[in-house]
């Protein structure tokens, strides 16, 4: 298993792809970690961070995803469409 | 430098030698020499400025409470004190855990060799500004100089004396089915600061460690007539270790709620990203008090009353059972909350 | 926390639950591969919440539980050099190799550190040129992308003080040795989500079909794992058996590129043994020949494997694969307890063991 967590690029620091660090902010604690996996995140995104890395951006959009699927669930008491 | 007036604010000028030798715990001239201008200007009692082999006080009327207490902590200055300020809470808390009013303490040095004499001065400031914020004097001490990679800077011992004034017994056979448990406030603090500061794990936190003294707001307890049974400093391992050991001595389950124990946000976020239980987290400025139902809330306002206080809370209550500590999961599941075999580690996974 | 606290809300959770009991129309077995799920379900108690005809089995999915006794063996060896730093992830140091573990290894005057990020162990050998520093790279899928950054920074560096000790394992393997042994009870997977977020979940298809068993794409966060578990069931009350991905705001069906490209350069392929497990082919990664300068079993002489003895009477393995619980162990809690671990489930902090013990389910009724 793998610990990530979500915490919020407040700043990049420049530095050549494999190089590019970042600061996240995890609710006021900050830490330096690497974005080379996440070249597409930019200062505001959150990422999942696990041991020093960002290793997903999280999709905000689709964050909200089990709220609505728990609200089709309670809607479609016995539906049979699954949600994806 | 035998008329020097005690000033924190003006450290002293280093002679010699800008560094612990092994020839200042020798017993020679050096050692002398330490005493008088690092140790006597910080700490400077009448009792100590005897050098005398012990020190002799006139005790009041009432119980004495003893104890004493090793501090090793790395590093040796964190956000919000330092291992000087915390040998003095850490003692100081301990005679207040019995209500105890804390009145002398003891310290004994174990320096090791080449530690900078600057940062033995601002040690000592820092625990004359902390003794002299609880009321308490430094009456004797000990300076001894170990080899260089032997130590871990400073080790210190500090002992403490102080006067019991009330008929309250106050240990874990006290604690009755029904007691109240209460916090002072929100934990993790003091772990976390720590940790953010411990190398390879360095992270900014503006976290601050809770170390405080909490003899003051232990006797406001006891003045205001809160029937106290028991009080536990939440030090290593945290709440879920004090509550434990609690449990055990007073064969008593004791039921908490998760949602009633106050985290900060950025203790919870260093938490979280380093794979930590905040209730197994140090503090140093925290305590559990276990008190009489009918006190319940009189304990909750005089503790919030206190700059000490303010983040108080009742966070569960004493019950029949086998000891055990279980606890009511933000989810509304109860689970037992059981003791760490060891500290905690930052996890991956 | 934005993105944490929302899943932790009891309300939702409850209504769940109820549509979880409303689904079940019989007794189902599913199992939750990564131990940081493991660690959720008990800490939340979650599994206190579900109705008991739903058996959660926990899976193989600690990458400390499953690093076998000879690895440890190895890192305390090379922990021992004179000059030589073994920097390791925190819970690693305290599993027991043959006779100790890399914390006792400190008390002998070897130097093991704990790290946050392989880049800090990299750091360490930058300062430390005359010293041989040894990253102990552990993990699944979700971890090596992060040690292969850093060997790779240190090729691209040139810095020849730096080397890993490898002992990645990969987590599709390991579900199909679990689905094809003939004692499986497992009829659904939650997959682990951050394994996911960097592999994607492409290869869990063909496993899905071969095996006819749902495998549900899962999150870490309560809400998550209820949420994997309901749609699990429901799979399963309606016949089907697909691959599905609730976790879609960390996820994305071919997961995370720029991680996976790194990985293929630096690491491939090869048979690992699982502690507790034995042998299954293909489920570790072993660095590929361009790397193998980076290989510290071969830098420091320690091919050959070191023998160790497993504790007879751990039955860890059964406990890996599912087919019993921890308290269903003679030792648990007995002669095999935190402090005094038999085999590792009981050593980490998510090894399945440990978190029974901690929260100490079933402890009074355990046969």
């Amino acid at each position: 298993m793998c610990l990530g967590i979500p915490g919020k690029i407040v700043s990049v620091t420049d530095g050549e792809d494999i190089y590019r660090m970042g600061t996240i902010d995890f609710s006021g604690v900050r830490k330096e970690i690497s974005l080379a996996y996440v070249p597409e995140a930019q200062v505001g995104d959150y990422v999942v961070v696990h041991a020093g890395f960002a290793i997903s951006v999280v999709d905000e959009e689709e964050a909200n995803q089990v709220f609505e699927y728990l609200k089709e669930m309670e809607e479609l008491a016995s539906g049979s469409d699954t949600v994806s | 430098m035998d008329n020097f007036v005690f000033s924190s604010s003006c450290p002293l000028p280093i002679q010699r030698y800008s560094h612990i030798t092994l020839a200042h715990g020798g017993g020679g001239t050096l050692m002398r020499s330490l005493i008088d201008s690092v140790i006597l200007p910080a700490f400077g009692d009448k009792n100590l400025d005897q050098l005398h082999d012990s020190a002799v006080m006139q005790f009041p009327q009432g119980r004495l409470a003893f104890t004493t207490d090793s501090y090793v902590v790395h590093p040796l200055f964190f956000p919000g004190g330092d291992i000087g300020s915390l040998a003095v809470h850490g003692t100081v808390n301990d005679l207040a855990m019995s209500g105890a009013q804390p009145l002398w303490l003891s310290v004994g040095f174990i320096l090791e060799e080449g530690l900078p004499l600057e940062t033995l001065q601002r040690i000592v400031h820092s625990m004359r500004r902390a003794a002299d914020q609880t009321g308490t004097a430094i009456v004797t001490g000990d300076t001894k100089v170990v080899d260089k990679g032997k130590g871990d800077g400073v080790f210190i011992n500090t002992a403490g004396i102080g006067v019991i004034e009330h008929a309250l017994e106050i240990n874990p056979q006290q604690v009755k089915v029904g007691d109240a448990v209460l916090i002072n406030g929100d934990i993790g603090r003091h772990g976390i600061a720590v940790m953010a500061a411990r190398e390879g794990l360095e992270f900014e936190s503006g976290i601050k460690s809770d170390s405080a003294p909490l003899a003051d707001l232990v006797m406001a307890l006891i003045a205001g007539g809160v029937e106290i049974h028991c009080l536990r400093d939440l030090t290593r391992g945290g709440l879920a270790s004090a509550l434990n050991e609690i449990a055990h001595a007073s064969q008593t389950m004791i039921a908490i709620d998760e949602r009633a124990i106050p985290v900060c946000d950025n203790v919870k976020g260093a938490c979280e990203m380093l794979g930590f239980d905040p209730l197994y987290v140090a503090n140093e400025g925290r305590f559990a008090a276990f008190v009489a139902p009918k006190d319940k809330e009189k304990a909750f306002s005089i503790l919030s009353s206190h700059p000490l206080g303010a983040g108080a809370s009742i966070i569960g209550e004493v019950k029949t059972g086998a000891p055990a500590v279980v606890m009511k999961s933000q989810l509304g599941a109860m689970r037992i909350v059981d003791l760490l075999s060891g500290e905690q580690l930052p996890r991956i996974c | 926390m934005k993105f944490v606290d929302e899943y932790r809300d009891p309300a939702a959770a409850r209504h769940f639950v109820r549509a979880i009991k409303s689904t079940l129309t019989r007794p189902r077995s599913i199992m939750e591969i990564c131990g940081g799920q493991t660690h959720a379900i008990v800490k939340f108690g979650l599994d206190q919440l579900l109705p008991s005809s739903l058996t959660l089995v926990h899976g193989p999915g600690c990458p400390v539980c499953v690093t076998p006794v000879e690895m440890i063996n190895k890192a305390i060896e090379i922990a021992l050099q004179p000059d030589a730093i073994l920097c390791s992830f925190g819970d690693m140091l305290r599993v027991p190799g043959s006779q100790r573990d890399l914390f006792s290894v400190k008390a002998q005057g070897g130097d093991a550190r704990i790290v946050y990020s392989p880049l800090d162990a990299l750091k360490i050998a930058r300062a430390n040129p005359n010293k041989q520093v040894v990253f102990f790279a552990v993990g699944f899928e979700t971890t090596a992308p992060n040690n292969a950054m850093a060997v790779y920074q240190a090729k691209r560096e040139n810095l020849e003080n730096f080397s890993l000790l490898v002992a990645h394992v990969c987590v599709p393997p390991a579900m199909e040795a679990i689905l094809s042994s003939l004692d499986n009870q497992v009829e659904g997977f939650l997959a682990a989500g951050h394994v996911c977020a960097v592999m994607g979940y492409r290869e869990y298809e063909p496993i899905a079909q071969k095996y006819h068993t749902p495998i549900v794409v899962t999150g870490f966060e309560p809400l998550d794992i209820l949420q994997g578990i309901a749609l699990c069931i429901k799979q399963l009350e309606e016949g089907r058996a697909e691959v599905e991905n609730p976790y879609v705001r960390a996820v994305r069906p071919d997961g995370n590129l720029a991680a996976k490209k790194i990985l293929a350069q630096v690491f491939c392929p090869g048979p690992r043994v699982w502690r507790g497990i034995g042998e299954i082919p293909d489920s570790g990664l072993h660095l590929t020949e361009e790397y193998s300068f980076f290989d510290a079993e071969m830098r420091f002489g320690l091919a050959e494997a070191l023998r160790a003895n497993a504790a007879s009477e751990c039955i860890s393995g059964s406990i890996l694969r599912g087919i019993k619980k921890p308290h269903e162990c003679p030792a648990f809690g007995v002669r095999c307890t935190p402090e005094q671990p038999l085999g590792a489930p009981m050593v980490s902090n998510e090894g399945a063991c440990a978190a029974y013990y901690r929260y100490r389910r079933h402890a009074t009724k355990g046969n």
